[in-house]
């Protein structure tokens, strides 16, 4: 784990959350079933320095969109804690403190048609964090924030008298990060921002990100199921693998020099404008089920260079190239890194 | 790529309009278009929510949600014209001749059905085969699709299949009678990257052992850009530009497809922004005047906002541009600022 000192404004360290998915306790008692616990995210450990995004990417049901919503509070943690900018969540304050905590950070989510409460105009969707936190002055200074934050996301203030149903699916991802940006915060939680928009409309909200993050020095943890998207918007990058940490690295090395077996199988997949006619090496199998997860690394009834230590032995997050890989192959050297490159279109 | 020019098309669209009567009117869906489909080759068409491409899918499966229609044009299939087939014809044809695969295999396939009992219905529906045979061919397509232990899983019902194993299941019940044509809608949308690659490597592999054309419908330009052997973008209801893939993707003619491939994050290239098309696709109700794409097209001159341009030849691709006409756009115009 590299270790930044002071300087880290996210520290997430040792963050787990189990879910209990058992059938109701008769049902169990009468059939003799035992619990059934989901490790939905099984020790993590990351830390975000204040301006960059950190990207955590990884297939469904890896458990990416579960630590979006443990580091907002959305739910509280089984074990582990989480740091912002020094202050630990789970501990004890005052509820004037939390909610000058809580204000710090906000979430846009995946759906913008089911992020916004479809009977409220535009203008008290975004006004509510300011009225939440009382950060308003008066009624014309609540007006002129709210028009303020709609310019800011390319929308006409006067757009604010409208509600959700008259705006397209970009616009109303507009409209969630005008209210995620209402209470002024420095660190936005994003669970797929761009995944239910149109790839046109893709590019005009990760643009809008970019420049908001340069403007207002925003701290994004951004969460994805697209690589190229994560290529384009990261500083580093985390791959996950059945709520695990398989590799984190700066996003130039995570692509350029891949380590992890997973992280070379998540590449190999992407389908590339560029790959016209060349053929994809499809990877056999699929993500096990979170409940009983395989023994030692779980990536190892996947990998092809799996042995008898894998199936065993959990490997521990190892320090590399600026960034950490949990496998036992890149430890013990079986594995060798190799570059990749790519070819770059005309 | 597999049929030689002078072969009849297997797949002929002509002029094909898909409208919806509305209580405010009827909204034209599905806009003049027409393209063919050589036996074997594999058609991607792509396009943004709403430009009409599953519309054009379905129309050809004759599995328009009504309210909606084919208002115009014609559809042949090896030549016998399929769009106005009686409902009970049509059921023949599909199927038989032209397979469907949806976006998402859990509402394609029946809960309640084990997926050889719905295997097995299909297969002797098309073909005259007894229970015994039919559940023989239905373990050989399982097995065909890469479904392990296809004797034991044929007896299994669709919730116990992973998502993946069922897309399979799906594009097994697709082959079963040995169609002609795959209509493919969105195969692969709702399924994790890993598996989307061994789906699309599973769907080029059989149909090019099965000499199946394939019309790939998707929103997914990566997926297109390595399956597909010529591609249609559409745009508004109509074909904005058709060629094949790699002129398309790398050389592409129409302003619109130029800002769409330029608006996909690749690897390789890391800028600081991405290139990006301002505004949205106009609504049904108020497509503009003229080209459909002009309040969002840098190029755009006096005549695009009047005349409606057709696909005219422009290099190796087909674009419905007037840049590419001999009188040109005429006297430019700015961009409106479409507020996006």
């Amino acid at each position: 784990m590299p270790d930044g000192g002071g300087s880290q404004f996210v520290r997430i360290a040792g963050l787990k959350r189990y879910f209990d998915v058992s059938a109701p306790w008769l049902v169990r008692t009468i059939e003799r079933r035992p619990r059934q616990i989901v490790q939905a995210v099984d020790g993590i450990d990351i830390e975000i320095a204040k301006g960059e995004t950190f990207s955590l990417v990884g297939e469904s049901g890896c458990g990416k969109s579960t630590v979006a919503r443990l580091v907002v509070g959305l739910y509280p943690p089984t074990a582990g804690s989480i740091e912002i900018d020094g202050n630990d969540m789970g501990g004890r304050h005052s509820a004037a403190e939390m909610a000058a905590l809580r204000r710090r950070m906000q979430m846009i989510f995946q759906d913008p048609y089911a992020s916004l409460n479809p009977r409220w105009r535009v203008f008290d969707i975004i006004a509510e964090p300011i009225r939440a936190f009382g950060l308003a002055k008066d009624k014309a200074d609540l007006e002129a924030r709210v028009g303020g934050l709609l310019r800011q996301v390319r929308l006409n203030p006067a757009d604010g008298r409208k509600y959700p149903h008259e705006f397209s699916g970009g616009q109303r991802q507009r409209i969630s990060i005008a209210r995620a940006l209402a209470s002024e915060p420095e660190f936005l939680v994003c669970d797929e921002p761009t995944s239910a928009l149109d790839v046109s409309v893709q590019a005009q909200i990760l643009n809008l990100m970019v420049d908001l993050q340069r403007r207002l020095q925003l701290t994004y943890l951004f969460i994805s199921h697209n690589l190229a998207v994560v290529y384009h918007i990261s500083t580093r990058v985390g791959v996950m693998y059945l709520g695990r940490l398989v590799e984190v690295a700066p996003t130039e090395t995570l692509f350029t020099r891949p380590k992890h077996p997973y992280t070379r199988m998540l590449l190999d997949t992407i389908p590339d404008l560029d790959m016209t006619g060349r053929q994809r090496s499809p990877v056999g199998g699929e993500v096990p089920s979170p409940i009983n997860p395989p023994s030692g690394c779980s990536f190892h009834p996947r990998c092809p260079f799996a042995n008898d230590r894998c199936k065993s032995e959990r490997p521990k997050a190892l320090p590399i190239e600026g960034g950490t890989v949990a496998c036992h192959a890149i430890e013990e050297g079986r594995l060798p890194i190799e570059d990749r490159t790519y070819t770059v279109g005309t | 790529m597999a049929a030689a020019s002078n072969n009849q098309p297997l797949l002929e669209v002509r002029s094909l309009r898909v409208e919806f009567p509305t209580r405010r009117g009827t909204l034209l869906a599905v806009d003049d278009v027409s393209f063919d489909i050589a036996p074997g080759e594999v058609l991607g068409v792509v396009g943004e929510s709403g430009a009409g491409k599953s519309l054009t899918g379905n129309a050809i499966i004759g599995l328009l949600e009504p309210p909606g229609r084919v208002a115009g044009g014609e559809i042949r299939l090896e030549g016998r014209r399929i769009d106005n087939l009686p409902y009970e014809e049509m059921r023949k044809v599909r199927g038989a001749r032209i397979g469907a695969i949806f976006q998402d295999p859990l509402t394609s396939l029946n809960p309640l059905y084990s997926v050889g009992r719905q295997l097995v219905e299909t297969i002797q529906t098309h073909l005259p085969l007894s229970a015994s045979e039919a559940r023989t061919r239905a373990i050989e397509l399982l097995k065909e699709v890469g479904i392990p232990g296809a004797e034991m899983r044929i007896d299994h019902y669709p919730h116990q299949f992973s998502g993946g194993m069922r897309q399979r299941v799906v594009i097994a019940l697709a082959l079963c009678a040995g169609p002609r044509l795959i209509v493919a809608d969105e195969p692969t949308t709702a399924l994790d990257v890993s598996i989307q690659a061994q789906i699309i490597a599973l769907l080029k592999r059989l149909c090019r052992e099965h000499g199946t054309a394939v019309m790939l419908v998707t929103h997914d330009m990566g997926v297109i850009a390595e399956t597909a052997d010529r591609v249609a973008v559409m745009y508004a209801g109509r074909i904005a530009e058709i060629g094949p893939v790699r002129d398309v993707v790398k050389h592409a003619k129409h302003p619109y497809t130029k800002g769409l491939m330029g608006s996909i994050p690749s690897l390789g290239v890391r800028s600081e922004r991405l290139t990006q098309i301002d505004g949205a696709m106009p609504r049904l109700t108020e497509i503009p005047p003229g080209c459909a794409f002009n309040p969002r097209c840098g190029a755009r001159g006096q005549r695009c906002l009047v005349e409606r341009p057709d696909l005219m030849a422009a290099g190796t691709t087909r674009a419905a541009c007037w840049l590419h006409d001999r009188g040109g756009v005429g006297p430019a115009v700015g961009k409106e600022t479409v507020d996006a």
